[in-house]
């Protein structure tokens, strides 16, 4: 939403957009996208503040006022036209990368799921157990001055009451109402209706109503609020010490700091929570020094994967572009055609397909074009890094194809002519005119290229889910695994996700592929004088 | 110009505020621990996660459950393989269901990640085959309400195979004799992936060695400290394994996918599979009957038994409504039988699973897993599967030397990672 921008020279155009007045319709639009944008911004903000959360509802109110003040200051045009992206880019990358690099200090996974204060409550829900032969009491959910209560009928008829800190009473049975087997109402108490049970739901399964003045004996708690047994908590815990004690074996299990109950003797509950762990994470490949090699070589695969995939298919793609360009080719819509097919198929359907065609005992290239050979394509170490390499060029080559196409038309015919005039033959043309031009346009791309196939999860994922396994290493670490392909099996599969090491393995990632794409885009500065 | 910049800022608020005012029907509602008010009209709320299948068949049973409580049911659809993942990170957020489906192996993990709460059966749980409240047990609770009780057998082809074979020699040799004779190409078809194998499909054979996994107590659940993985049944059943790879018995190119097309076009007389495939073979017009697959070394071929059922989240925002679904609902007979209907596996309820014995196949299926063990649903079982698979698939390829010190090494491996 620009004002327009009025006819006079340049030397006065700074001066102009600011004078000159935006005409009402584009005026009446930059206020109606405004106004809703702002809109939506109070209802969020209105929402953010019945929840309390008073981070988020500062963050959202300060992007409101910037895009305000950008959008409704006269001049600062490249605001105007970056404030979208930049809030794409700070929701969708920025926050992302700062939220792994949170959670890759602490350590998040299997066991250590929530916060302690669940997790203290999900031991002692889990180790509540029904006393043995104990019987079932048909309960009514009821109200009374000590707060909420059950009204239990026993098997034998006998109807009692009681609420959390009152045990359970007998009840003359001329002041209860019953309802087959069942008390629904007695004096003094209000009994409460479906609908105020459905409201309290917490409440009434939190509810423990003690058998009795010992309480050894138990407990009566309900879960669906028509029956009722009795339990008794195996776990108990002692706030004022934080230990959590285990009652039929007396071991007392305490918080050592490293988000778990576990004794001096090694002990551990299987529940935890999650805690900073601070650098832990980052130092694991150092620590752990057959991952730490096994890691360097997945790096090393991965760099070696992304050029030569890069490479390959660039100067595959650039060979098919200079063919099918020349006019002496014949049928070359149809060579076109044929050629941009990969690129048509999405490339997860491709390596599956791939991977059909590449077993080694059914698959229809040891089948037909190696007459029932058995090549194991998939399963030995080197040929599954030359299939994983060739499924990939296929599908990224006519990329490369469409890109240097264009590029190559873009190149003036004058300059070949030029060359071609001054004695120069069709390598030296090549080799001196249109290969360092077409650098210039496709650079970029080469590089954004190679940080797509860096992280290429899903033709290695498909095809040979990372490879056959490397040996001697506890990890799951394979022959063509790549990096992200390794954090994705540290963070999701495997007996124990951990998915605060995948988290810091994902940052190492990130830093690597930053820092070649910024050095690589600072290098095509140099191409860029060539014009 | 001041003037004009004011009017425009005005213009946008007063704009901005009668919108956001347009929008104030959906007002929110505060958080439900603090709830007046947030529980609609009628009767309360209930969110559930399950597979598309058991979605389908549930519909009946969903709306009677609708009528009679007046509750507001929301079915999500989910992929049954994500369904554990899926819960154990969204449900700490108070964003979680309140019941999920799910199988029992995965229990002994949610637990650990403190998600799933036990239900209580009460004096339903006599009412289900005590195999499958064994399964849903961990630690000593019960952690929902079983559905379906599935396990492999021997499903051979009747017109290759007329007869069961009564030992594992038998089963090799007719099987060899077909594929001699011309009218087999496999004597046997066992679908495993070439790296990491398939103990579970194995396992029956694994067992015939007398190789459990772990040690089992006094009431029938496993002992997570006695690994059994290496001890010499096991042993003695790597060595068979090498055997049988190195005859063409096992093959590691045979995916899950080929054999059951392979079987399908009448390839081999035995295949080694569960119930899921029937229907294909139903449509490929291959006559087929199944029974217990031959034990191989003397001890009887027992079947890991898979349970599925319908579990409660420990963060479930409806908890008193998710367990009168389950106790009243889906431990019913109707909700038994239409998940049966539809995915053919044998009900967990006693009434049920005696009627759909009518069924020949689920009969024949019963049967072997009668003697069969449930998966150990420990939560250090995940460990396990991925180690237990590779040596396995090593074996198969005649990788890594002798089957039993490539057993040995691997039982050690997980035996030190269980304790470290």
């Amino acid at each position: 939403m620009t004002t327009t921008v009025s006819k006079d020279s340049t030397a006065t155009r700074k001066r102009s957009i600011s004078t000159a007045p935006p005409s009402m319709k584009v005026l009446a639009v930059k206020i109606l996208f405004l106004a809703i944008v702002d809109a939506v911004a109070v209802f969020a903000m209105s929402m953010l503040f019945f929840r309390g959360d008073w981070l988020v509802l500062g963050i959202v109110a300060v992007t409101t006022l910037l895009v305000n003040i950008v959008y409704l200051s006269p001049g600062l045009l490249p605001g105007k036209y970056l404030t979208p992206g930049l809030i794409f880019l700070a929701v969708f990358q920025v926050f992302v990368v700062v939220y792994s690099l949170y959670i890759a200090f602490t350590n998040y996974g299997d066991g250590h799921n929530s916060t302690k204060e669940d997790a203290i409550s999900a031991i002692v829900l889990q180790n509540t157990q029904r006393v043995e032969g104990s019987p079932t009491y048909r309960v009514q959910l009821v109200e009374g001055p000590g707060g909420l209560g059950l009204l239990a009928t026993s098997p034998e008829g006998e109807v009692l009451v009681g609420t959390q800190q009152e045990p359970l009473q007998p009840l003359d049975p001329g002041a209860v109402t019953l309802d087959g087997d069942r008390a629904v109402a007695a004096e003094g108490w209000t009994s409460l209706q479906q609908q105020d049970v459905l409201q309290r739901q917490q409440e009434v399964a939190a509810l423990q109503v003690p058998l009795s003045d010992d309480l050894a004996d138990g407990f009566l708690r309900t879960m669906d609020a028509r029956n009722a047994f009795v339990f008794q908590s195996v776990f108990v815990y002692d706030e004022a010490a934080g230990t959590m004690t285990d009652t039929t074996t007396d071991t007392v299990y305490a918080d050592l700091g490293n988000g778990q109950f576990e004794t001096e003797g090694g002990e551990v509950l299987g529940t935890g929570w999650q805690i900073v762990v601070g650098p832990e994470n980052f130092l694991y490949p150092f620590e752990n020094p057959r991952f730490g090699g096994a890691l360097l070589g997945v790096a090393a695969w991965t760099f070696a994967f992304a050029i030569l995939s890069v490479g390959l298919s660039f100067f595959l793609g650039l060979f098919l572009a200079l063919t099918l360009n020349d006019p002496r080719m014949r049928s070359r819509k149809v060579y076109r055609v044929l050629s941009i097919l990969p690129y048509a198929f999405p490339s997860f359907l491709s390596a599956l397909v791939w991977l059909g065609l590449l077993n080694t005992e059914f698959g229809f290239v040891n089948e037909v074009l190696f007459g029932s050979a058995n090549i194991p394509w998939l399963t030995d170490p080197w040929l599954a890094k030359f299939s994983v390499l060739l499924v990939n060029v296929w599908l990224g080559f006519p990329y490369m194809f469409l890109v240097c196409m264009g590029a190559l038309q873009s190149i003036p015919e004058e300059l070949t002519e030029a060359a071609t005039v001054d004695g120069a033959n069709g390598w030296q043309v090549f080799r001196g005119i249109k290969f360092p031009l077409l650098l210039v346009s496709t650079a970029p791309l080469l590089i954004s290229s190679f940080a797509f196939n860096f992280n290429n999860f899903n033709t290695t994922y498909m095809l040979t889910r990372g490879g056959p396994r490397m040996e001697g290493v506890t990890e799951n670490v394979g022959h063509t695994d790549l990096l992200i392909t390794l954090v994705y099996k540290t963070a999701f599969e495997g007996g124990n996700r951990d998915y605060g090491l995948a988290a810091a393995l994902s940052i190492l990632i990130f830093i690597v592929v930053a820092a070649v794409s910024a050095i690589s885009f600072r290098q095509t500065r140099a191409l860029e004088d060539l014009h | 110009m001041k003037q004009s910049s004011l009017m425009k800022v005005a213009g946008v608020g007063a704009l901005a505020l009668s919108l956001a005012a347009c929008s104030g029907g959906g007002t929110p509602a505060p958080a439900p621990s603090q709830s007046e008010s947030a529980a609609p009209q009628g009767g309360g709320e209930l969110v559930i996660w399950m597979d598309q299948n058991r979605a389908d068949a549930l519909t009946d049973v969903v709306a009677t459950f609708e009528e009679e409580t007046g509750t507001t049911v929301e079915v999500v659809v989910q992929d049954f393989d994500s369904i554990d993942e899926n819960l154990t990170t969204q449900a700490p957020s108070g964003e979680g269901p309140d019941v999920i489906v799910g199988a029992h192996d995965w229990i002994g993990k949610l637990a650990q990640n403190g998600v799933i709460a036990p239900v209580e059966l009460g004096d339903t749980a006599g009412d289900f085959q005590e195999i499958a409240v064994n399964a849903m047990t961990f630690e000593g609770s019960t952690y929902g309400v079983p559905v379906s009780i599935e396990n492999i057998a021997l499903v051979r082809n009747t017109d290759l195979a007329p007869e069961a074979p009564a030992t594992w020699d038998e089963l090799v040799s007719s099987g060899q004799a077909a594929v001699d004779a011309g009218s087999a190409e496999f004597p046997l078809l066992v679908g495993i992936d070439p790296n990491n194998a398939d103990p579970y499909h194995l396992y029956p054979l694994q067992a015939s060695f007398g190789g459990p996994v772990f040690g089992i107590n006094e009431d029938g659940s496993y002992d997570a400290d006695d690994l059994q993985l290496g001890n010499e049944g096991n042993v003695a059943f790597a060595q068979a394994l090498g055997q049988w790879s190195a005859e063409g018995i096992i093959n590691p190119n045979i995916s899950q996918d080929i054999a059951k097309e392979q079987f399908a076009s009448g390839a081999s007389p035995y295949t080694i599979t569960g119930p899921w495939n029937l229907s294909a073979f139903q449509e490929a017009g291959v006559n087929y009957a199944v029974s217990e697959i031959p034990s191989a070394g003397g001890e009887p071929a027992t079947p890991f038994v898979g349970v599925q059922g319908f579990m409660v989240s420990a963060y479930a925002n409806n908890p008193i409504v998710a367990s009168q679904f389950l106790t009243e609902y889906i431990a019913g007979e109707e909700a038994q039988t239409a998940i049966y209907e539809t995915g053919q596996r044998a009900p967990a309820l006693t009434s049920a699973f005696e009627a759909a014995q009518s069924n020949e196949d689920v009969a024949a299926f019963g049967e072997v897993g009668a003697a069969g063990v449930p998966m150990p649903n420990i939560p250090e079982m995940g460990l396990l599967w991925e180690d237990w698979g590779v040596a396995e698939g090593q074996i198969i390829a005649q990788q890594g030397g002798d089957p039993a010190t490539v057993w040995t090494t691997m039982a050690d491996k997980i035996q030190s990672s269980l304790d470290g």
